[in-house]
Order: structure tokens, then sequence, then C-alpha cells
């Protein structure tokens, strides 16, 4: 394999493999914590709102982990520098 | 595929370029302004007043609740930071409704720019309410060891910031787009609505993260309680 074909092939199989791993944590841990705030919520109805706002903030900050997964595949996929670089390449050697 | 709207530009000359990010965040800053300008004309304490005036109040006042919620002594001092981050982002997810508009904060300029405004406010903020030497002590504590992951912390949860505003709009953006490639008739309106609401959860979870950010810088630390001594019998 050239190296324009094993960049191509790692950087499509890593985004895949990035976002499909890196949505598995993080879906576990929300499925927890919304579980838990339900719990509580049965518990004491009255500090729904204290409950609810932070059950909101807890979902972000665990959601945080699976975006940073999907900008890598992003990255990966739209604004990959190392297939810019060996498009680069190849455009100069079909110019010559 | 355009990734951000960084990308189409509408106007360049030599290195100053207009792209859509700058002309959209114009735009709300014209909407945002102006309307609240337009509206606080003509204030008034009277029973019978404008309902915009009532609107506007309700806002208000639900983000001072909110702020004084997380734990900041004096929400009014804070008001204006927290509030105009947090309509700032909700305006921007909003007006996703006009065709033909994309949210600025899809640009990780905007959010990398919204997330150092934090993290400048934080330190001006704490040295506001405690003190250079106090706000300065809290980075050695609870112990001198901690120093260097206050410091990182500091950096990484201003990094986290940007990217997960970044991140929560630029998806629901592609998102779109990729699906009007596809189906372009009833799914695209069902995943705008979605973007919708993950824009307003997260321009909500941006200003609450921000404020708990400076009610930490801000806190004052209650001195440790001695034992009393026991009174002789």
């Amino acid at each position: 394999m050239d190296n324009m074909t094993l960049i191509a092939v790692a950087s499509i199989a890593t985004a895949g493999f990035a976002t499909s791993v890196g949505c598995i944590a993080p879906a576990l841990g929300e499925g927890r914590a919304v579980a838990t705030a339900l719990t509580a919520l049965a518990q004491q109805p009255d500090a729904s709102a204290t409950i609810t706002r932070t059950l909101f903030v807890g979902l972000a900050m665990i959601e945080s982990t699976a975006i940073y997964c999907f900008v890598v595949s992003m990255i990966l996929i739209f604004a990959n520098p190392f297939w810019k670089h060996v498009i680069a390449g190849a455009a100069e050697a079909v110019a010559k | 595929m355009r990734l951000s709207p960084d990308q189409l530009i509408f106007w360049q000359h030599g290195f100053i370029t207009l792209n859509a990010t700058i002309v959209f965040t114009w735009g709300l800053m014209l909407v945002l302004a102006v309307g609240a300008k337009l509206i606080t004309r003509k204030l008034t304490t009277e029973h019978k007043r404008s309902r915009w005036q009532n609107l506007l109040e309700i806002v208000v006042t639900g983000i001072a609740n909110q702020i004084g919620e997380v734990g900041l002594k004096n929400p009014k001092k804070y008001l204006s930071f927290l509030g105009t981050l947090f309509l700032f982002v909700a305006a921007a997810a909003l007006a996703t409704v006009i065709p033909g508009y994309e949210p600025p904060t899809a640009s990780l300029s905007t959010t990398v720019a919204l997330a150092l405004c934090v993290f400048a406010a934080v330190p001006l903020f704490g040295i506001g309410e405690r003190g250079i030497g106090g706000y300065l002590k809290s980075y050695v504590e609870p112990t001198f060891i901690m120093l260097p992951f206050n410091l990182i912390s500091e950096v990484s949860r201003t990094l986290a910031l940007a990217v997960r505003l970044f991140g929560n709009m630029m998806s629901g953006a592609t998102i779109i787009a990729i699906l009007l490639t596809i189906t372009p008739f009833v799914f695209p309106i069902v995943m705008t609505l979605l973007g919708l609401l993950t824009g307003m959860v997260q321009a909500y979870i941006f200003s609450i993260l921000a404020a708990v950010y400076i009610a930490a810088a801000t806190r004052k630390h209650k001195p440790s309680a001695k034992a009393e001594p026991v009174p002789a019998a």
C-alpha cells in the first residue's frame, strides 16, 4: 500500500472507531446519572428544581467527552492535515 | 462540505475578510441591542405595562434567580456578564429558524472567544471579591502540591467550555446539512427542532458553568472552627 492509501484507510477507520467507542461510555454514564436523579426526585419532589438543574449540568459535562470524540472524527474526515499534505504532493506530481 | 460558517466569505479586501460568522454575529448584536433599547425606552412600575417589558422582566429576574441559586451572593453584580453570555448563545441558537442563517457559535473562533471571556472574568471577579492575595491563595488550596493541578484545571475547563459549545452547535448544523441531501422533506425539520432544543440547553449550560466557576473563585472560606475550650468544671 502506498502512502496515500495508507493515510486514507487509517483516517477513515480511526474516524469511525473514535465515534463508535467514544459514545459508549458517556451513554452509560448518562444513563446512571438520570436513573439516580429519578430516584432522588421520587424521594424528594420538593427539590425538583435543584435536582433537575444539577442533572442537566452533569449531563452536559458527561456529554462533552462524547463531543470530543465527535470533533476528532470530524477533523479526521473533513480537515485532515495529513490528507491535505498528501493530496498537495499528488497534485504537484501530476502537474509536473 | 463546509464545516463552519468561517468558510463562507461575503467580502474580502487584503487580509480583512467578512465571513458568515462575523456578519451573523453583528446581526445578532444589532437585534439584541436595538431590541433592548426599544423596549426599555419607557420603563414603568405601574400596574399596566407593555408586554415586552414584562417579557424582559421575566428573563432578567429568571437569570438573577438562577445566579443566586448557584451560590453567588450578589446576583446583580454578575447579571450583566452572565446574562449576556446566556442571551447571546440562546439567540444564536434560536435564530436558526431563519432560513439561510447559520449559528456563529458553530465556528470554533466564536466559542473560543466566549470561553476566553469567561477565563478572564473568573480572576477579575475573584480579585474583586477577595483581593489579589486571597484569590492567589486559592490556587494553593488545599495543599501546595495542588498548584499545578489547579492551574491545569483552569485551562482545561476553559477549553472544555469552548469545545462543548462548538461541538454541539456544529453537529446540529452538520446533521441538518447532510440530511438535506438525503431526505429533504420532513426529517431535516425534526432535526432542526432537536438542534433548537440542544442549543437552548447548551446556552443554559454555558452560563451556569461560568456562574459556577465564578462562584468557586469568589467564595470566601470560613475560618476553620476551632474546638471550644471546655470550661473548667
